[in-house]
Formats: structure tokens, C-alpha cells, sequence
């Protein structure tokens, strides 16, 4: 890599230094520049421009192009090991740059349900959260006005709300409706689903103008992304150093605080940045490989590890779906998101089957451009071999909820190192029995619908080899005990009192929800308490 | 199916090339000298019209004023796709001049279909830094039909108004067929 002209040089010791600019970071970062705090932001990969995202557009639509080309990852920088029975594919649910995998995320941002913190009481499985759906309610309300949710309030299995959404909701579409009538016929309750996706202009950003490749690039920027939060900090007197990936957090002499990060830059140079406090928000899997490269003669497993957890207890949701051929025309593709899905199977009575929720999908089967690119002909029989390919798709998703088990855990993998000399991440993910049998209830339940539709179901997943639903969890885990938790109700680590975790790596158990949401909102929580020690 | 200029004006908007709503023409592009090699088309504006005459479906017509905005609007917004096209071009044109004994623009379109066939055009995986004929497919024959299935004029030939790549709004995806 070319090094460029930016000055990566630290900044006096500052209040705050935030590791990582996903929204965990953004939203941490903004609220105390906001605050007034002097704030830097450490960052490892680039800072990508605006403009080139038809670029990144035309990319994720062509077929010479690979996924990982979009936002530029893979190469020694990303490499890992996947060692588990599934395999994890890393690369493909994380983006390294300004904004983290947002840029390349879907949207979708519902809450927790109350269920989900409470899952030891309420059904003897996992533990419970130190915290409630009503401690995080505040911050769930205060999140969905920074990202700029559209929804509409009519979803009658989601938590109570306080007050309207932002932006109105998007219509269901033409698919949605052969779906509900279906559903009509077997008692399912059809619903909007809220995202973090312009309905109309909210905050300066266009609204949705219809790309349809809201996965992995929105070039109009009416989805969400953390580079908005990241500008937002900026404009508050943040610093942001990209290409700066750090190699490790140093401790004082007390072994109580962190003194300094350490961060490499293009250039081949390694500098210090001392900060009073550091927000460690790297995403669920780089976070504690973070924690465990910061190993020192007094924390010999890492940092913020006395209790063994860090990388422990990973969790991810566990993605099932279901096609099918309708006979009728079901126009696919119109838009990148779905717009109606169900909640009706979330909170279960008995502990399992668990939690899952079901979406109706926009974008089933190739799309035109895609159909065409790939066929290898041209001409009048392109025409014909292109409808074929798109048309009459239909399908469904469901992500799942798996329970925390110590064996799925990122951990160091020393036989390979990434292009600054550090072990890469080695993780180990399985999904359990739990897991399975909800995969199976909402397998079944797909499957229902689509048959009730009339449809012919082509393909669904294997319950037992689910594919990663894009959301690591679980491997920094809150907890009031210091012996089997990593962080506390606050999300500071119990060994280190001026570091904070900001990311699911601190969720105690995932639910089934798209976890952003959830995410943004303890980050706007742990820097109210940072402020307060400020 | 009617294509226009400004459907390619559209279509380089959408690969993030702004016109300012001006037609680019082709004495816009090439005027660097970059085409010197001996197999080289003589205008490869011409070339790339020929070609498409064929990779587009018959029954799309405006092919000449799309494909020259187009295609100049995007040679002149990137220097290495430029040269690559031009490299493309001189490859498909050494092989019809060699193979057919004509200028591939003066082949029929019969022939010219046989150009892309013997290459084993219809095979090649698209690739932007493979092989010449992996080559020719990426940026001549995936060239043009991205930009015609980006476009809604491309997208109606198989019933969807509004393809993925084109940010055609918030109605069509509501609607259902017979709307
Ligand atoms: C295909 C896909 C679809 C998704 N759809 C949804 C959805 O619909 N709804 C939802 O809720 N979630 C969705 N997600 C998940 C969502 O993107 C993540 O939950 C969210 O981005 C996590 O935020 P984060 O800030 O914790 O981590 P990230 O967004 O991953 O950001 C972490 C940042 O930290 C940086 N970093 C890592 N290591 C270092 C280091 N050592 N030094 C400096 N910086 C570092 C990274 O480069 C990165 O920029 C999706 C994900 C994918 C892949
Ligand atoms: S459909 Fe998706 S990609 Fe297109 S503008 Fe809307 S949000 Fe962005």
C-alpha cells in the first residue's frame, strides 16, 4: 500500500481513545466529542470516498468481481483460520474502513425483546444480562433518532416503545402480498420491519431512490452507515487516524489502567496514543484478539481476562432460508431490503425451540444485470435465458437464536501472522442442539408459508449447517460477576478501569434480533458513564 | 425497446460518471494517440456499435447514440479501462481482419457473431486482468450489458422496470405486474 500524505502522528494525551469506527465507535465517539471531550479515533482501515460507491455498486454487480473486492478486504491484512465445524467465513461479515460493516450491512434495527435479557430466569438456559430492556429502553429511543429509523408501530410482539419512529415506514411490496395472504391462512401475524434506511430526507442524507444493492453498497447513502457518525465526531472536534490499526493497549504500573494504544501506521512506523480512556470497539471477533495480543508479564492471557472469558462464548445467528419458484410473477429485486417479516415466533413458552423471526425477501433468485452478465450468451436468446433466470423467485429467511457455549471462541492462531506480524484470529463456531431445533421450528414454518402460496420449494438450508447471519456475539460478555464476565453492567472491563467495551462482543446471550441496534444503544449508554468519569 | 442518449447518460450516472446532462462525443475520447498499434480498429466508437449490434438484442434500437455516449463517457473517465478497451478491441479486430479478412465493423452480423464465437467468447470468464479473450468479454461484451441491464430500457425486455444498478425509485417495487 501507497503511503499518503495524511499526518498519523498521536495527539497529545487526550480524553478518549476509541479503537475501531463501526457504529459501535461512531456513536461512542460522537457523544463524547459532543460532550466536549477530546476524542481520537484509531482506525485500521482506509477511509472511503463517497463518490466511488457506484463504483463499489457496479463491482458487487459484476461477476468478475468478488465479494471481498467491494470494500477491499482479505490479503494478509484479513487473514484467519476458521476451525470449528462451520465454517465461519470472517472476511464476509466484516468491513474494515470508516463506518465498519455498515457500509456493507443491511439495515435492518429492531430491539431486544425483554425475553432476550432474561433468559436464565425466564427459561434456565444461558445467563442473564446485568442490565433490562427497560435500563436500555432510553438509549434504544435515542439511537433510532441518530441513525434515522423508518417503521411503523405495527408489530404487535415487539417491546413497548415510547414514542413514534423517526421516519415513516416503507410499504410492504408486491412479494410481501402473495406472502400475507398465505399467512392470513395459517394464523401468522405480518408485519413491517423497522430500518435504518431513509424513507424520506432524515439528517442530510437522500432517501431511498431504489440502487437495490442496499447489501453491499447503498451509492444514494439512505442507508445507514457509521462514516455518518464518524463525520458527526469529526465536526464535534474528533480526530480520526485511518490505516491505523492498533497492535495492542498498554497498562500502567498499577496494572489497574491503561496508559497508552499502540498503532502501526502506512508507513511502517508503530506510535503511542496516551488517552485517559479507551473505548475498545473493534467488532465481536477483532475485540478480544485486541485484548489477547495485549498479553504483558501481569496479564499473561491478556488483558481484561482474569476471568478466562475473552473470546469465549462466541454466538452468532444462525441464518435459515427457504426458496421457491411461484407460478406467478413475484418481481424480485425492485429494491434491496425486505419490507414485511413476523415476529410471532419470538417469544416462546417452553425453552425450546427458541427465538426466531422470520423475513419475506425483495431480492430472491439473480437479478437481471446478474442473469445477464453470467449466462455467456448474448443476443435475442439472452433475452429469453435472462427471464427464465428471474423470473417467479420467492423466498424467506429466519435467523435463529443459539446459546452461549464456552467451546465457540476466537483465539490466537500462532502458525500464521497478518501483515504486521501478529497472530491472526483462529475462530471456532458450532451452533448446539438449541440452535438446531429452532432452526428446524423455523424451517417448518417457511416452509408452510411458501407451500401455502403455492409455490415449489427449490431449495432451504440445512437446520444443522445454518450459514453465519453476518452477527458475531458474545466473546467480551457482560456480567455482574468478575469471574465469569469480562465487562460490567456499564461495559467496563472488571480488570481495567478506564476501558470500555463497545460492540456485541458484549451481548451475555444473542437473542435473535440483528443486533445493531442493541449495539448503538449501549455505546450511547457506556459514554454517558465515561463522560461521567471524565 | 427505444434506447437514447439519455438513457446512457443515465447509465454513466450510474456507474458514477456525472455529464453535467451533456452527450460526451467520440473526438472526446481517444485524443491522446493511445490507438497506434497496427491491428487497432479505426474508430473504436465504431467498433464497440458493431459489437453491440450484435451482443444486444434485436429488438433494442438505438443502439448507435447509446453506445457512443456511453462508452466514451466511460473511456474518458478512466485511463486503464481506456487502454484495456482499446487493447480488447485490437485483439477482436486482429481476429476478424486475420480470420474473416474484413474490418469487423464491415463483417455481417452473422460474422461477427462467429468472431465472438471461435474466440470462445461465450465461455470466457469475464476477468479484467485475464486473458485477451477473458479480456474481451469483460470489457466489450460485460460492458455493454451491464450498461443496457442497468437501464430501465434493458431491465423492461425481461418485465422489471426498474434492475438493480439503476436508482429508479420507491413505486415499482409496490406494484404488481399488471399495474
Ligand atoms: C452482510 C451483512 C448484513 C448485515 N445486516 C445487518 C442488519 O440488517 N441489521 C443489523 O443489526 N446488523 C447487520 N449486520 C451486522 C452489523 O454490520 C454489525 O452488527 C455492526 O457493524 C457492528 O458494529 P461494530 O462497530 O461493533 O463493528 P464493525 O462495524 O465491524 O466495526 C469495527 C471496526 O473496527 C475496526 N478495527 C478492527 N480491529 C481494529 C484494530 N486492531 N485497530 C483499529 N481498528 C480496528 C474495523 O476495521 C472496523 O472498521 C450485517 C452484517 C453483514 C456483514
Ligand atoms: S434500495 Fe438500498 S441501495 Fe438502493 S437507495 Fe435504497 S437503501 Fe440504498
Amino acid at each position: 500500500m501507497a503511503t499518503d500524505e495524511v499526518d498519523r502522528s498521536p495527539s497529545e494525551r487526550v480524553d478518549v481513545c476509541v479503537v475501531g469506527a463501526g457504529p459501535a465507535g461512531a456513536l461512542a465517539a460522537y457523544s463524547l466529542a459532543e460532550r466536549g471531550h477530546d476524542v481520537v479515533i484509531l482506525e485500521a482501515g482506509p477511509r472511503f470516498s463517497f463518490e466511488d460507491r457506484l463504483r463499489r455498486m457496479e463491482y458487487s454487480l459484476r461477476p468478475a468481481h468478488d465479494g471481498l473486492e467491494v470494500w477491499e478486504m482479505g490479503g494478509d491484512r484479513d487473514a484467519y483460520a476458521s476451525t470449528g465445524p462451520l465454517d465461519y467465513p470472517l472476511n464476509d461479515v466484516r468491513v474494515k474502513g470508516v463506518g465498519g460493516t455498515t457500509l456493507h450491512w443491511l439495515g435492518y434495527v429492531p430491539r431486544y425483546h425483554e425475553k432476550d435479557f432474561e433468559m436464565d430466569s425466564r427459561y434456565g438456559l444461558g445467563e442473564d444480562w446485568p442490565i433490562s430492556y427497560d435500563d436500555l429502553r432510553p438509549y434504544y429511543a435515542a439511537v433510532e433518532r441518530e441513525l434515522g429509523v423508518a417503521g411503523v408501530e405495527d408489530n404487535p410482539f415487539e417491546p413497548p416503545r415510547e414514542s413514534p419512529f423517526p421516519m415513516d415506514g416503507f410499504s410492504p411490496s408486491h412479494s410481501d402480498s402473495l406472502l400475507v395472504e398465505a399467512c392470513e391462512e395459517l394464523d401468522i401475524t405480518v408485519h413491517s420491519i423497522p430500518q435504518a434506511r431513509n424513507s424520506e430526507r432524515y439528517d442530510d442524507r437522500s432517501p431511498c431512490v431504489g440502487y437495490g444493492t442496499c447489501i453491499p453498497v447503498c451509492p444514494s447513502g439512505a442507508k445507514y452507515s457509521a462514516d455518518v457518525h464518524v463525520a458527526k465526531a469529526e465536526a464535534e472536534g474528533a480526530r480520526v487516524i485511518d490505516r491505523a490499526p492498533v497492535q495492542r493497549l498498554e497498562h500502567d504500573a498499577s496494572t489497574e489502567r491503561l496508559e497508552a494504544v499502540e498503532y502501526a501506521t502506512p508507513d511502517g512506523e508503530t506510535h503511542r496514543q496516551e488517552a485517559r480512556q479507551v473505548v475498545l470497539a473493534c467488532g465481536a471477533i477483532e475485540t478480544p484478539r485486541v485484548l489477547l495480543l495485549s498479553e504483558s508479564d501481569e496479564y499473561p492471557d491478556g488483558l481484561a481476562n482474569s476471568s478466562g472469558a475473552v473470546g469465549r462464548y462466541l454466538m452468532d445467528h444462525p441464518l435459515v432460508m427457504a426458496f421457491g419458484i411461484a407460478s406467478e410473477s413475484t418481481r424480485q429485486h425492485h429494491v434491496g431490503f425486505s419490507t414485511s417479516g413476523t415476529h410471532q415466533f419470538y417469544d416462546h413458552e417452553e425453552p425450546t425451540p427458541g427465538s426466531f423471526h422470520v423475513g419475506f425477501l425483495n431480492y430472491a433468485g439473480p437479478s437481471p444485470v446478474e442473469a445477464a452478465l453470467s449466462s455467456g450468451d448474448w443476443g435475442d436468446s439472452l433475452v429469453s435465458d435472462v427471464s427464465t433466470e428471474v423470473t417467479g423467485h420467492i423466498g424467506t429467511e429466519a435467523l435463529v437464536e443459539q446459546l452461549p457455549r464456552e467451546e465457540n471462541r476466537v483465539t490466537l492462531d500462532t502458525s500464521q501472522t497478518d501483515d504486521h506480524g501478529n497472530p491472526v484470529p483462529e475462530v471456532h463456531w458450532s451452533v448446539g442442539d438449541h440452535a438446531i431445533e429452532t432452526a428446524e421450528a423455523a424451517l417448518e414454518v417457511q416452509h408452510d408459508i411458501l407451500e401455502t402460496m403455492g409455490a415449489r420449494v427449490t431449495w432451504s438450508t440445512d437446520p444443522r449447517r445454518p450459514a453465519s447471519g453476518s452477527h458475531p456475539m458474545g466473546t467480551t460478555r457482560m456480567g455482574a460477576d468478575p469471574e465469569t464476565s469480562v465487562v460490567d453492567a456499564r461495559l467496563r472491563t472488571h480488570d481495567l478501569e478506564n476501558l470500555t467495551i463497545a460492540s456485541s462482543s458484549v451481548f451475555t446471550t444473542g437473542g435473535a434480533m440483528n443486533p445493531t441496534l442493541t449495539i448503538g444503544a449501549l455505546s450511547l449508554m457506556a459514554a454517558e458513564y465515561i463522560d461521567e468519569d471524565l | 425497446m427505444e434506447l437514447s442518449r439519455r438513457d446512457a447518460i443515465a447509465a454513466l450516472a450510474a456507474v458514477g460518471i456525472g455529464t453535467g446532462g451533456v452527450a460526451l462525443y467520440r473526438s472526446d475520447a481517444f485524443g491522446d494517440g493511445s490507438i497506434d498499434s497496427e491491428t487497432s480498429p479505426d474508430d473504436p466508437i465504431d467498433t464497440m456499435i458493431a459489437l453491440a449490434a450484435v451482443v444486444y438484442p434485436s429488438e433494442v434500437s438505438g443502439i448507435d447514440e447509446f453506445v457512443e455516449t456511453y462508452v466514451v463517457g466511460r473511456l474518458e473517465d478512466d485511463e486503464t479501462h481506456e487502454e484495456r478497451t482499446v487493447q480488447a478491441l485490437a485483439h477482436l479486430e486482429g481476429y476478424a481482419s486475420d480470420e474473416f479478412g474484413d474490418s469487423f465493423v464491415d463483417l455481417s452480423p452473422e460474422d461477427r457473431d462467429a468472431v465472438l464465437r471461435e474466440l470462445g467468447v461465450q465461455n470466457a470468464q469475464p476477468n479484467p486482468e485475464g486473458s485477451d479473450v477473458e479480456r474481451i468479454r469483460y470489457y466489450l461484451v460485460n460492458e455493454l450489458l451491464y450498461a443496457l441491464f442497468t437501464s430501465p430500457t434493458g431491465g423492461e425486455l425481461v418485465g422489471h422496470e426498474n434492475p438493480p444498478g439503476h436508482g429508479g425509485g420507491l413505486d415499482s417495487y409496490r406494484r404488481g405486474p399488471d399495474a
